[in-house]
Formats: C-alpha cells, structure tokens, sequence
C-alpha cells in the first residue's frame, strides 16, 4: 500500500496550500526545550531539544529502554521532567509563570494545558468495570462537559470509525486485544486532542492483530489534522505513516529525518547497527 | 420454659442488630475518611488518619470499651450505654476497614490513573469514575468479612450491661441454670443474624461485577 504523504519537512513552503501554509506560520505545537529526566542516578533522557509542527507525524524508534516513551509520558503529564521546559501551543505544560519567574505547575495548570493531548497505551487501559460505550463517552461527558446525548452521540460515531459499532454494549474483558486497542484508540480520539501519543500500540498484541490496529492508526494519520507521536517497533509501518523519524538511543536522539533517508541511508553507525537487526527477517 | 425466655431473647436480638447496624454505618464512614485520610498528599491528614488507625488497631475492642464507658466519665463526658457501645465498635471496625479502603485503593492498577489523566479528568473525577468503583468491587469480601466480626463484636458490650443477646443470655442463666440449652440458642440466634449479612454482601458482589472478568 503506497499513499502519498504529505511531508512537512524538506519542502517548498510556497508550495505549501491550506492547512499546510497555516502550520508553517503557527509555528510547533509542541516544544521540548532542553529537557533531561533522571530515576535517581539513572538518566533516561539527556537534554533533548525537539520540536513537534501542528499535524505533524513523528515516529520515534530505538532499543527498548531508550528513553522514547518517557518523552511521551512527559508530554502527557504522567512523569515531570528533570529539568527543561515543555511547551504545547506555546503554553508551559509543567511550568508557570508568576511575575517573571517560572514555577512548578499547579494541577489547575496542567488541566488546562493537557487537554490538547490524548495519549495510547502498549496495555490499552480500558476501564474494566465500563461496557465499550461508557468507556469511550465518559470523559467527553465529564471532562469536556456535553450532554449525555452529545457525549454518545459522539462516541458511537467514534466507535463506528474503529469499526466497533457492534461492541458498545460489551465489556473490554469481552474483547480480543486489537478490539481493545481499537476502544483505546476511539476513547482517545473522541477527546479531539491536538496532539495523539501512541505508545508502542500493538507491542502487547498478538501478532495476527497487530494490522487491524495500524490499519485504525493509518487511517487517522491520513486525515491529517492531529499531530502524532508515535513510539513503534513497526519499521514498516514508520516508514508508511511518519512524516520524520527520530532514532533514540540511550536518552539521546542520535539521527533524524524523512523516513527514506533514516531508512536508506542512515549516518550513524549505532542506526545501522539497529536496522539491521530488522531487516534480517 | 420457653415460653417464658424467647420475649427475653427477642429483646436482646433487637439491641444487637440495633448495635450492629449502627456502628457499621459508622465504621464504614469512618473506614472511607481514614482510609482516604492515609492516602492525603497533606502531611497532617495521613498521620491523623494513621493515629486514629494504629491506636484502635493495636487496642482491643474490650479495653477501648471500658475506657469510652467508664474513663470518659473521669473527663465530664458520660455516654449512654448504647452510644459508648456503638462507639467503641465504630471507632473499632472504621480502623480496620480503613485498612481495607486504603490497600483496595492502591491495587487498583497504575494505568488506569494515567488513562484518567490522558483523558484529563480531575483528581476527584478519577477518584469517582475510575478508582473507587473499581475498588469497591474489591472491598465488599473483607468488608464482608468485618461485619460479620461487628455482629460478633456486640457479644462484648454486655460487659457494660447493654442487655444484648449475650447479656440476656447470661442473666437467664444464671437464674435458670439450664446452660447447654440457653448457649446453643444464643449460637444459632447470632449464626442466623449473620446469614442475611453474608448474602447481601455477595448479592452486592455479584450485581457490580457484572459483565466483567
């Protein structure tokens, strides 16, 4: 399956139409600034300086434990950061500012500022005691503050999308799980975040489900309005859907750039040594 | 004979379901604050809650009743029988059922509050939507369990002559001597009282698991 993707990097901006010409003047939606985070003496992620453009596809690969989805657990509020700064559209995520001076976020704060992100889990965390529905229009309801009638609205629209519109009544123990991370992903999507995290979202699947949920996944990069950072083990799948690629190793982004170039023609020798492993099957 | 005795005995059993449920309305308010209380992100409110735990937990329920009926008078505080009585099983059973709301709380797993949080509930809508019911679900079998210990809890309250089921047994004994008789009564009056307990609790169980696992 070969689609044509619209690339944001490494192009004309006068060729840029629409939405597209939109991103460049806005500017990134998100911004890591120099960030580090350490488990006591164990240093996960070493200065890190990225920046995200609106609906842009970043894939991030490396070796487990390489620091990707810390990067992606930061964004979302789940772990501080060391040091740096975080910004979502051009908002301190787990920073203030009072009266010139940068202070620690408070939970009012972070409120604010995450609901422009959704995340995906490698272990779906649906809520078990919750029929796929109620999973899915829960936080629209209480969180975004529709009524009961918009909140399902919404989430069978949503459900319907994932392909899931005959599972609404089901309980997530009641599902395979591709099913499950398909919920996860509406449950996700139905939020409308700005920015979609995705980590490592078929690694705990059996290997026949795996397509189902990037088939979902595809899809919705294809329409194209969402950023996505996606932590993935799937090359092919990368090389498919992202717009950049980013090769972590060791709390570091060591190599970065379209997915031809990572994949075809990577410069240091640590990516060479990591693709390798992947084309030899 | 009996004829005689089973009024005595039907008085007694009013005051000890009386008692029972009492003190389980309070001890399960009292379980929920401290067992909350443990888990505070402020200092003071978790070293309260611990306080209040460990000194009913590491009493017995026999001195702690004997000090809130016959100690608090010494204070200017005098309470009637059945209030000491409550209390001291209330305080006693809200302990120990903390101890349950804490440690259900903390197994619910990590990842269902960092999916709460990527959908950006607040503290209290993770707390109500996502933590507590599946942690209710997980308390309702020692919860179960602390009832039925309450029920068997009461039998010490006629030491402050709270004319309970084991106090009207005693004194009928004592005036009758017809012990075999009046103690194998007393056993199955409180082995029936705890069956509707039992079953209530896994009637509970049943209806909020549904459709899961």
């Amino acid at each position: 399956m070969s689609v044509p993707l619209k690339l944001i990097y490494n192009e004309d901006p006068t060729k840029n139409t629409g939405s597209e010409a939109r991103k460049n003047i806005v500017g990134p939606i998100v911004i890591y600034n120099n960030i580090s985070k350490s488990y006591g003496d164990l240093q996960v992620l070493k200065n890190i300086d990225l920046e995200i453009a609106p609906g842009e596809k970043v894939a991030l690969i490396g070796p487990s434990g390489s620091g990707k989805t810390t990067l992606a657990r930061l964004l979302m509020t789940l772990e501080e950061p060391t040091s740096g700064t975080i910004e979502v559209e051009g908002e301190m995520l787990w920073h203030q500012r009072v009266n010139d001076k940068l202070i620690k976020a408070n939970e009012k704060h972070l409120h604010q500022v995450r609901g422009n992100i959704g995340m995906v889990f490698q272990h779906f965390n649906l809520f078990p005691h919750m029929t796929i529905l109620r999973n899915v229009m829960e936080a629209p309801r209480n969180v975004l503050g529709l009524s009961k009638e918009e909140a399902k609205e919404r989430a069978v629209k949503m459900l319907a999308q994932v392909g899931l519109s005959s599972k609404i009544d089901a309980y997530p123990a009641q599902l395979s799980g591709g099913q499950k991370q398909r919920v996860a992903i509406a449950r996700a999507l139905v939020m409308r975040p700005k920015v979609m995290l995705f980590d490592e979202p078929t690694s705990a699947l059996d290997p026949e489900l795996v397509g189902e949920v990037l088939e979902v996944i595809k899809a919705i990069a294809l329409e194209g309005e969402m950023a996505m950072l996606l932590i993935t083990h799937e090359m092919d799948f990368a090389k498919d859907v992202a717009d950049r690629i980013l090769f972590f190793d060791q709390g570091r982004i060591i190599e970065q750039g379209p997915p031809k170039k990572i994949f075809n023609n990577p410069e240091s020798e640590r990516l060479q040594t990591f693709l390798s492993r992947f084309n030899r099957h | 004979m009996w004829f005689d005795i089973l009024p005595s005995f039907w008085e007694g059993t009013k005051i000890t379901i009386e008692l029972t449920l009492f003190s389980a309305v309070i001890a399960f308010f009292l379980a929920f604050a401290a067992g909350f209380g443990r888990l505070s992100k402020f200092r003071a409110v978790r070293l309260l809650s611990a306080t209040y735990v460990e000194i009913f937990r590491g009493t017995s329920l026999f001195v702690q009743l004997f000090w809130i009926y016959f100690a608090l008078p010494l204070f200017g505080i005098m309470l009637p029988k059945m209030v000491a009585g409550v209390l001291a099983l209330s305080l006693n059973a809200g302990a120990y059922g903390s101890e349950i709301v804490r440690s259900t709380i903390i197994s619910v797993p990590k990842g269902q509050t960092e999916a709460a949080i990527a959908l950006n509930m607040t503290p209290w809508q993770r707390t109500r939507l996502v933590i507590l019911p599946q942690a209710l679900v997980m308390m309702l079998p020692p919860f179960g369990n602390l009832i039925i210990e309450l029920l068997k809890g009461t039998a010490l309250v006629s030491l402050i002559t709270l004319s309970d089921l084991t106090f009207v047994a005693t004194v009928l004994n004592s005036s009758i001597m017809r012990p075999t008789e009046i103690f194998s009564v007393l056993l199955i009056i409180y082995f029936v009282i705890s069956l509707p307990f039992t079953r209530g609790i896994r009637w509970i169980e049943h209806r909020l698991s549904a459709g899961r696992y």
